[in-house]
């Protein structure tokens, strides 16, 4: 037998499958992305495979392309904190995270919903915090505005500072509960909070939630996401799956934490990553390949083009070769979607000599410049994959998007799971109960590592 | 003349109950308060019992007295909205701070949740603003005109996405037919907002929005959007006159009154005799004393309540009711005896035996 503990054990989320150009919706198996059953069967399918969290991603308002609402992807979400009060209901260990904007909340509330959250679930509760927000978001929200770049980071940073103010003012031991005496509760001190955006002051509505904060995961890719992250993240959720880029970015973070007097194991990193499994390697492949199709359809493909482009291409065949016009600069072409080509004539020309050299169409070179970070093989193929990445620094796991809603995950637990069980590498049972025994996280209010290091 | 649908029956699930001392009692389960149980067992009691509405309230502000502390109530509701099947689930959530956009997004997932069993209940939130310390307190005309704003902001939202919006059209690519989605549009003295809203048009439609008709203010946005308006009255005459009022205002403003329910609060503390229940109240009030309460209330047996929801009922005092227990574990064993029998719902009194004395 190996020994088991030396290895260094992956952690698991799964990715809600909406609102984004990977899911599949035009497959028969695809289910719907809003009714709650849907939630029921991922969340579920997620515990049976003892991951550490359920995700949920966020967007304020629907995204528009050449100034029409984007009509070629799944579009529409429910609430987030809706979503996972309810699923609390039906899973006992599954961690719960939900995306949630730092400029278009306030603290108060958000302290009051994730303590609720953290409460209601016995402490399974996490925060990723995005700053994404612009003036076409705010036009939904009585602050409305923009936030410039640096503010958003500011605010961010306060935004917490003041929820965690807010969740600290109870004393630890606040609740006495004795009804002989009559003392329900502890005076409870005024929480009070100054920064440049906030002058709270007021007693908070509720004690201390069973985790202390809700686990807090950053999804930002600046300098100044990273150092937020740094400071404050318990999990930072990224975009760099790919093995050389996971490592430089994982040793950039982990390397940032000291100067914040944190462990470089205080800060786990999680990049999102596909799968695509078959029996056989070449099945696999084949089935990959089916699938990048359907996800990049000739109307997407051209979508895409035109948020390059600047313009309307949709005269252009998307099976033919990329147009010889110049792009023009129209950051706006596309709103409401996080990612866009700082500079739009580079990425033409570079895009233009791959399609060149590669003898790609408009498709097949969007299908090749998209494609994310994705396992492809048989389950022993993909799990000896993973365990590779995350043995070799490249990340501590991965937050897993599957394809299809309800039942992409499906496959990935019952065939790969048991995989990484018999590598060493994941855990054969739930040890703890809240989310941060799962991820091996210190309780906040306290100095130790109460967590159970996954088994 | 008797209603033609039986009483609507709404329960008010506050902590440990209306009374703040009803967390002394030993049945008061108050160490679980902040936990998942509590909430879904005193639902799930409710539902079994027959409740048509449970009415969770919620605050920003901490309690004076009593119990201390305040889950969210949308979160209460969608916790326990998949851990019951038929009871209405309508939490209060206020305007004053919170997003509307958030909020309307929040109850339509809600319904999503329960399938079709959301509601909302609009309130206002005074002495917040330091909590926020995002724009100065407000007086509350300025509030309710503020939610009135807020509640047509809501109604759009879920109206921003038509019914059959998700086409799903594999040929051309499409999945959604963005024709059948709207702005909304709306700008206000308060807030503007853009819309759609990124949650589809939930199961209902449009979820039940409840407001109390508490002063001139709320009374106004009651008739003018609530669809379940809550009063509060001294006596049942006081009720039917409300009533009377609500009605011709809510015809006034071009509305069908016959669509609208009135819902009458009752305080009750409920026991096996009469006697016990006032000793038992006796025994609340000995803890910590409060003032009379604003409302009908009973102190009584259930068979009791039952008559006053009978003389509701043929007074036409209000179209359901709100009971509002002063100790909530001490009601839930006698809530199943208030429920109506298969003749009350429907609309059929109970005969008076043929060989019965005259
Ligand atoms: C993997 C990943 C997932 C993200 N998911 C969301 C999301 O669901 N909602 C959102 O508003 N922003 C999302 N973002 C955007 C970021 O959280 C961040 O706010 C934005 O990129 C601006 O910050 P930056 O300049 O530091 O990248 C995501 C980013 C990454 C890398």
């Amino acid at each position: 037998m190996p020994d088991h503990r030396i290895r260094k054990q992956i952690h698991l989320a799964a990715h809600f499958p909406g609102v984004n150009h990977h899911t599949v919706w035009t497959d028969p198996g695809s289910g719907s992305q809003i009714d709650f059953d849907s939630f029921v069967h991922l969340a579920r399918t997620a515990e049976r495979g003892l991951f550490d969290f359920f995700f949920l991603a966020e967007g304020l308002r629907l995204r528009e392309h050449r100034d029409r609402i984007h009509d070629l992807d799944v579009v529409g979400r429910p609430d987030t904190f809706t979503v996972l009060n309810a699923l609390a209901a039906v899973t006992t260990r599954l961690g719960l995270a939900g995306t949630i904007n730092t400029t278009f909340n306030e603290p108060f509330e958000l302290a009051k919903q994730f303590a609720s959250l953290d409460h209601l679930s016995g402490g399974r509760a996490a925060w990723n915090a995005v700053t994404s927000s612009d003036a076409f978001t705010g036009e939904n929200f009585r602050r409305g505005g923009y936030l410039e770049h640096a503010k958003r980071y500011t605010r961010a940073h306060e935004v917490v500072d003041a929820t965690r103010a807010l969740w600290d003012s109870w004393p630890a031991d606040a609740l006495v509960i004795d009804r002989e005496r009559g003392i329900f509760a502890q005076p409870i001190p005024q929480a009070r909070f100054v920064s440049d955006q906030f002058d709270i002051d007021g007693q908070f509505v509720l004690p201390r939630s069973p985790q202390g904060y809700p686990v807090q995961i950053q999804a930002g890719d600046s300098d100044e996401g990273r150092e937020f992250a740094a400071a404050k993240a318990d999990v930072i959720f990224s975009a760099h799956g790919e093995l050389e880029d996971g490592r430089r970015f994982y040793r950039d973070v982990k390397d940032r934490l000291a100067k914040y007097g944190r462990a470089r194991d205080d800060l786990k990193i999680l990049p999102s990553a596909g799968f695509v499994l078959g029996d056989t390697e070449e099945e696999a492949v084949e089935h990959a390949r089916h699938i990048r199709r359907q996800q990049v359809t000739p109307q997407t493909a051209i979508t895409f083009l035109e948020q390059i482009w600047g313009r309307d291409l949709s005269a252009y065949d998307p099976d033919g070769p990329l147009p010889d016009i110049d792009p023009i600069d129209d950051a706006n072409i596309t709103r409401g979607r996080v990612r866009h080509a700082r500079d739009p004539r580079a990425v033409a020309e570079a895009w233009r000599a791959k399609a060149a050299a590669e003898n790609l169409s408009i498709r097949e070179l969007i299908i090749a410049t998209t494609t994310r970070q994705q396992f492809v093989g048989t389950p022993r193929q993909v799990a000896v994959e993973i365990d590779h990445y995350v043995q070799s620094d490249a990340s501590d796991g991965f937050v897993l998007v599957p394809h299809l809603t309800p039942a992409g995950l499906d496959e990935f637990v019952d065939r790969v799971v048991p995989e990484l069980q018999s590598l060493g590498s994941f855990r054969t049972e739930y040890t703890g109960a809240t989310l941060r025994e799962h991820l091996g996280l210190r309780h906040p209010q306290q100095g130790t590592t109460e967590g159970v290091r996954a088994s | 003349m008797p209603h033609p649908t039986p009483l609507l029956l709404g329960l008010e699930l506050s902590g440990t109950g209306a009374h703040p001392a009803s967390w002394r009692r030993a049945d008061s389960r108050a160490e679980d308060l902040f936990d998942a149980r509590y909430w879904v067992d005193a639902l799930r009691a409710a539902e079994d019992a027959g409740i048509d509405l449970a009415f969770l309230p919620d605050s920003g502000t901490l309690q004076s007295a009593g119990a201390l502390g305040r889950l969210d109530a949308v979160a209460v509701a969608a916790r326990a909205a998949a851990a019951t099947r038929r009871i209405g689930l309508i939490p209060q959530a206020s305007v004053t701070h919170s997003e509307p956009f958030h909020l309307s997004k929040a109850i339509a997932s809600l319904d999503f949740a329960a399938t079709g069993r959301a509601g909302w209940e609009v309130s206002v939130a005074a002495g917040e603003a330091s909590l926020y310390g995002r724009k100065p307190e407000q007086d509350d005309r300025s509030r309710w005109q503020e939610a009135d704003d807020a509640v047509e902001v809501v109604a759009r939202l879920w109206d921003s996405w038509e019914d059959d919006a998700e086409i799903r059209d594999a040929a051309t690519g499409r999945f959604i037919d963005r024709e059948r989605l709207h702005y909304i549009d709306f700008a206000g003295e308060h807030f503007a907002v853009k819309g759609p809203s990124i949650t589809p048009r939930p199961p209902q439609g449009q979820p039940p929005v409840a407001v109390r008709a508490a002063d001139p203010h709320s009374t106004r946005v009651a008739v003018r959007r609530a669809d379940l308006i809550r009063i509060a009255a001294p006596d049942l005459e006081t009720a039917a006159a409300t009533r009377a009022e609500l009605r011709s205002a809510i015809a006034a403003a071009g509305r069908d009154p016959n669509r609208v329910r009135v819902l009458l609060d009752i305080d009750i503390h409920l026991a096996d005799t009469a006697d016990t229940a006032a000793l038992e109240v006796a025994q609340l009030e000995d803890w910590i004393a409060t003032p009379a309460p604003a409302t009908v209330f009973h102190i009584g047996t259930a068979a009791g309540l039952r008559d006053i929801l009978r003389r509701i009922e043929t007074d036409c005092a209000a179209d359901g009711v709100v009971l509002r227990p002063l100790a909530l574990a001490a009601a839930l064993p006698h809530l199943q005896a208030l429920t109506p029998t298969l003749r009350e719902r429907l609309g059929l009194p109970r005969p008076a035996s043929r060989y019965a004395h005259a």
